[in-house]
């Protein structure tokens, strides 16, 4: 109840003004977010604000339900840390180096309680802009809950508006480009290919805000 | 009734009409698609509350909602340029140009605000960006950056530089920001009407296909009607000066029209962004206010303050 409180506290002060009106979301079709579980939205990783532009997708009561996946050895490394992100972000904790016995294990039961999960397959957010071969642990899950949804969503610009190292989010507008769910597939090859495909399908080709650092002749 | 008042009575009667001619069409003529401008009414009820509201309120409460048109409009023009990562601070720099640029125009300090932007932001921002050290693209970025800031915080500006000049008991300057914006928008509605209706030879092919000489002609003499009408009752214009005022709007909105259209064509956009369902962007919106802007203020000023 008192965390419900802050997380709401939270999402009121913070997220929402920093989102809404510092920022700025352009969502492109927004019905396709998934309102109840068990669902996956796969998102490419950028930027610390990627986590927070794909909450503000969902109601403050959807996303009770929804979980983002972080890597514990990040996330967790501190107490104060690990409390705010469990608590008042809802994060499912993964470990990366694989010395637990069933990393997935906390991702599987969240889907079995019919939950929302948000993972970044990249693994990391990586260089900006680019996006680095995806993880297959989103294939491992979808064998042991095959009824879950699986949802692609590509964010443009919040690696303009907080890379790494960055302290202030610079004002600049948000594209959320949502698509169709990925069709499961049991040859993990395949499926990630797929997953490939749906995400990179979603990216802007011809926009003009991609960084030129060289000179481009104008057709 | 106060003449503000009764000039936003006129307004709203004016979209309620729109919106029951579109109930009508949509009604007797179900087979077309209305969606386009179902949807573009719907934004300007949005548009005309908030500028109602920007009108009604104090001084101070109405510069603030222009600076939020100011800070989305600049947001939506940084966010469009291609940009250079190490360009990150000198963009953060340009959103503190916001603020300091309405506060000038709230303490009235007409001799800062004039050069604040053009003169000191000017200089500061490239002065900053080489710190950064990146010379690729330099005068190119900068320049984008200058544009940026002149047309959506300082040409911009100049709307809420009216509200400020010295008000007599009657002609407040509510009533130059409703004569300058509603004649701005009359025009763009009047150009393509008249461009729709008779218009043949095309002025620029190239930039904006759509823009005919009829439309361009009818139009800026629709708004020079249209000034002469208004002129004389809300503002302190004589009807030949607000027939020539008119006359200005009609040709600066023009080209402020189609500059900004050759602007997005160059980036590689059909509208600037999606804020305004119907209408695109909020630059896609402000593209003849721009223009019309400074120089209709420009010649008020000179002429009567």
């Amino acid at each position: 109840m008192v965390k419900k409180a802050l997380r709401l506290l939270f999402t009121m002060t913070i997220v929402w003004p920093v989102i809404w009106l510092w920022l700025g979301l352009r969502i492109k079709h927004r019905h396709l977010i998934p309102e109840r579980g068990p669902a996956i939205v796969v998102a490419n990783h950028n930027s610390h604000m990627d986590v927070f532009a794909l909450l503000s997708l969902f109601s403050f009561r959807t996303q009770q339900q929804v979980h983002p996946v972080a890597a514990a050895d990040y996330f967790l490394r501190n107490r104060w840390l690990a409390w705010f992100t469990l608590n008042i972000l809802n994060i499912i904790p993964v470990t990366r180096n694989g010395e637990d016995s069933d990393p997935l294990a906390g991702c599987e039961q969240a889907l079995r309680q019919n939950k929302i999960l948000i993972l970044f397959p990249e693994g990391s957010r990586g260089e900006p802009g680019v996006l680095s071969p995806l993880k297959s642990g989103i294939w491992h899950l979808l064998q042991r809950v095959p009824e879950t949804t699986i949802i692609p969503v590509w964010l443009a610009g919040t690696e303009k508006v907080m890379a790494k190292g960055n302290r202030i989010p610079l004002p600049l507008f948000i594209d959320v480009f949502v698509g169709e769910a990925i069709t499961p597939h049991a040859d993990k090859a395949i499926f990630m290919d797929a997953l490939l495909q749906g995400l990179l399908h979603l990216k802007p080709h011809s926009q003009g805000s991609e960084a030129h650092d060289h000179h481009q002749p104008h057709a | 009734m106060s003449p503000l008042h009764t000039a936003l009575a006129v307004i709203f009667t004016l979209l309620i009409f729109a919106s029951l001619v579109n109930v009508l069409l949509v009604f007797c003529r179900p087979d077309k698609n209305w969606r386009e401008l179902t949807l573009r009414i719907r934004t300007w009820w949005i548009i005309i509350l908030f500028f109602s509201l920007a009108m009604i309120s104090p001084r101070w409460l109405s510069l603030t909602l222009f600076a939020l048109v100011s800070f989305l409009a600049l947001k939506e023009f940084l966010t469009l340029i291609p940009s250079r990562r190490s360009d990150r601070m000198p963009l953060l720099w340009m959103f503190l140009a916001i603020p300091i640029n309405y506060l000038l125009i709230g303490c009235n300090w007409y001799g800062m605000f004039i050069i604040f932007i053009p003169v000191y932001a000017f200089l500061f921002l490239p002065a900053r960006m080489v710190l950064t050290g990146n010379t690729t693209s330099f005068l190119r970025t900068a320049s984008q950056h200058h544009w940026a800031l002149m047309t959506t915080v300082f040409a911009f500006g100049h709307v809420g530089y009216l509200l400020v000049l010295p008000n007599d008991a009657r002609q407040t300057g509510a009533l130059l920001v409703l004569f300058l914006v509603g004649l701005t928008e009359f025009n763009d509605i009047a150009q393509y009407l008249w461009g729709k209706s008779i218009g043949r030879v095309k002025v620029t092919p190239q930039v904006s296909p759509n823009k005919t000489l009829a439309g361009l002609v009818g139009g800026v003499g629709s708004t020079a009607v249209a000034g002469l009408v208004l002129g004389p009752p809300i503002t302190p214009m004589t009807w030949s000066m607000a027939l020539l005022a008119g006359l200005i709007i009609g040709i600066t909105g023009f080209c402020g029209d189609i500059v900004m259209s050759a602007v997005k064509r160059d980036i590689g956009v059909k509208d600037s962004g999606t804020l305004l369902p119907g209408h695109g962007g909020i630059l896609d919106r402000l593209d003849s206010l721009i223009f019309t802007a400074p120089v209709f203020f420009h010649f008020i000023h000179y002429f009567y303050y």
